[in-house]
């Protein structure tokens, strides 16, 4: 018996070695392309594109970073795409959570019918709407300008989904009680059912805003001016035009990656949270 | 107010966006696809001329889609089986009780999924490089000769997969976890008593308890893998050889760069088609295997 359990722990050593052997290398698998660009974006012009490939920047310079902002004008680039992502976060925001408590706790002709109709929609792909909707926003005049980017992203069936799935827990009682007083409708909404809300609105935000900020091919149709490009768009754009410049393209590189990595390393638990919540039902 | 009339002033925003901006488009992408719809259409509606379903049947002899819908396939056959490995393993590693600093690496390995596509594909294309690339120079150590990654056909969509399962298997690793925490305690140790091995136990409890969680991530994966688009745009405009050309870099061309609306929009509902056929075998295979 106590050979059995010698054997046991020399085993669960090894065993042990193992899985932080896997997970150091996937770690750093994973990490290795953000560290690399890291690197790369404070070498001087030139200092990457050497053999072997230089890890460390040999002398650290943030003139790549200069040069982005004074010539290539990333300054309203970066500017086009917090404005762009952030108006999309707000209003989507507001406009999904009021439908997502209706259909949990409203009542309405037809409620079931059409929620089941926008669940079964979710297996449309957005791409199949993007030529029909460019010729729409031709019509109307929001090509080339950032409300064309915005408008379709104001409301969307996941975040309905969402915040009908956490709305459900909210005690009935307590909005007959508040209805009983003489609160109105607007209030209940705002005062009641808001602040309880809170945690899947903290979620809702953080994914609608990363999900815009990397949004890529939507911006690249409807944006066709130069000046109004969201950070991904003109990023492809400048890669294509400065292929030589590895320590200036890295340097983009990083401004475009570095907002919603920070985001998401201050606000992880929200966002895994949602992210579970929102594939329980595929 | 009267209460219904309220619940509609809730839920109205919503559906009208909804409706007008996706419902309306998806409605008219079907219509356009039985159009010539073109850049003559785009200059005046009236040379606009309805051709029943010949965008579709011109399609099916097109080379080039079907050298596209190829080259998505292998993508998607590669791509999603190796990426649920990824995922799978990283999350029985996170998950092996003698695992410490599991929140770290949880973070570290998810930080991919948050990053912005386009700009890791701009970085791959460095990284990839055939000479200066850091990946060919540490595959120099271990006696392999310079792949010319991007710019030989035969690796070019090889290198996108690679991207594709760096960038995703964080996401997938997150519901595996959630997956592996539900399963009893129990079951495993009901197992070690009768003297299963490690190995066992993952073939006979893990693997079967994970049905339901495997039947969503693959659907979910094969689905969003369909959808190719950013990365062949952003690192190889769909060369060498039109090699890495997928079904919505097709229609993209199409449709944005030689506006033929008409015909990308029978591109994108033949991409849709594909999807639902294979998403919905799939849901049909795992309820036959009783996985859901």
């Amino acid at each position: 018996m106590s050979a059995a359990i010698r054997g046991g722990v020399g085993e669960s050593r090894g065993h042990a070695l193992l899985v932080h052997a896997g997970l150091i290398a996937l770690t750093l698998l994973s990490l290795a392309p953000l560290l690399w660009m890291l690197s790369v974006s404070f070498m001087p012009a030139g200092g990457a594109s050497r053999f072997p490939p230089p890890l460390l920047p040999s002398s650290i310079t943030l003139d790549n970073y200069r040069a982005l902002f004074d010539r290539i004008g990333m300054g309203g680039y970066f500017a086009n795409s917090a404005l762009v992502a952030s108006a999309i976060t707000l209003l989507s925001l507001l406009i999904n959570t009021m439908a997502g408590y209706a259909f949990a706790k409203l009542r309405f002709a037809g409620r079931e019918r059409i929620f089941k109709l926008l669940l079964a929609a979710l297996v449309i792909p957005s791409q199949v709407a993007m030529l029909p909707l460019f010729l729409m926003l031709k019509q109307m005049g929001l090509v080339n300008s950032y409300a064309g980017v915005v408008v379709p992203g104001l409301a969307s069936i996941f975040g309905i989904f969402l915040v009908r799935q956490y709305a459900r827990s909210i005690p009935d009682e307590l909005i007959e009680a508040a209805r009983i007083d003489g609160a109105g409708e607007w209030r209940i909404f705002f005062r009641i059912v808001l602040p309880m809300l809170k945690p899947v609105l903290v979620t809702l935000a953080i994914f609608t805003f990363m999900g815009s900020w990397n949004d890529f091919m939507w911006p690249l149709i409807v944006l066709t001016d130069q000046t109004n490009y969201t950070l991904p768009v003109a990023l492809a754009s400048l890669s294509r035009e400065h292929i030589q410049d590895v320590e200036m393209m890295m340097a983009g590189a990083v401004l475009t990656v570095l907002p919603v990595l920070l985001l998401f390393l201050m606000l992880q638990r929200y966002y895994i949270q949602g992210l579970l919540l929102g594939s329980v039902k595929g | 107010m009267k209460r219904s009339l309220v619940a509609w002033v809730f839920v109205g925003p919503a559906l009208i966006v909804l409706g007008v901006f996706f419902g309306l488009p998806v409605f008219a992408a079907l219509l356009l696809s039985l159009t010539d719809f073109d850049l003559y259409a785009l200059a005046d509606w009236r040379n606009l001329r309805f051709v029943g379903f010949g965008n579709y049947i011109e399609l099916l002899q097109t080379p080039l889609f079907w050298k596209s819908l190829g080259n998505t396939f292998y993508f998607v056959i590669v791509g999603v089986p190796l990426s649920i490995a990824v995922s799978l393993g990283a999350a029985l590693l996170l998950n092996a009780p003698v695992a410490r600093f599991r929140a770290f690496f949880r973070t570290a390995l998810f930080a991919p999924v948050v990053t912005t596509l386009v700009a890791v594909a701009v970085i791959w294309r460095y990284l990839f490089h055939s000479s200066y690339g850091l990946v060919n120079w540490a595959l120099g150590h271990v006696g392999i000769a310079p792949i010319d990654w991007l710019g030989d056909p035969q690796w070019a969509m090889p290198t996108i997969i690679l991207l594709a399962v760096w960038k995703n298997f964080g996401y997938n690793m997150v519901i595996f976890l959630a997956g592996l925490q539900a399963i009893p305690q129990d079951l495993y140790e009901a197992a070690r008593i009768d003297g299963a091995s490690r190995r066992r136990q993952f073939w006979h409890i893990t693997l079967p308890m994970l049905g339901p969680v495997l039947m969503v991530v693959g659907v979910i994966t094969v689905a969003g893998y369909f959808q190719l688009f950013a990365e062949p745009y952003v690192m190889t405009r769909g060369d060498p050889l039109q090699s890495t050309v997928s079904v919505l870099y097709f229609m993209f061309e199409e449709g944005f760069r030689w506006w033929n609306l008409g015909r990308a929009s029978a591109v994108a509902f033949l991409l849709f088609l594909i999807i639902l056929a294979i998403t919905a075998a799939m849901m049909r295979f795992g309820r036959k295997k009783g996985m859901v």
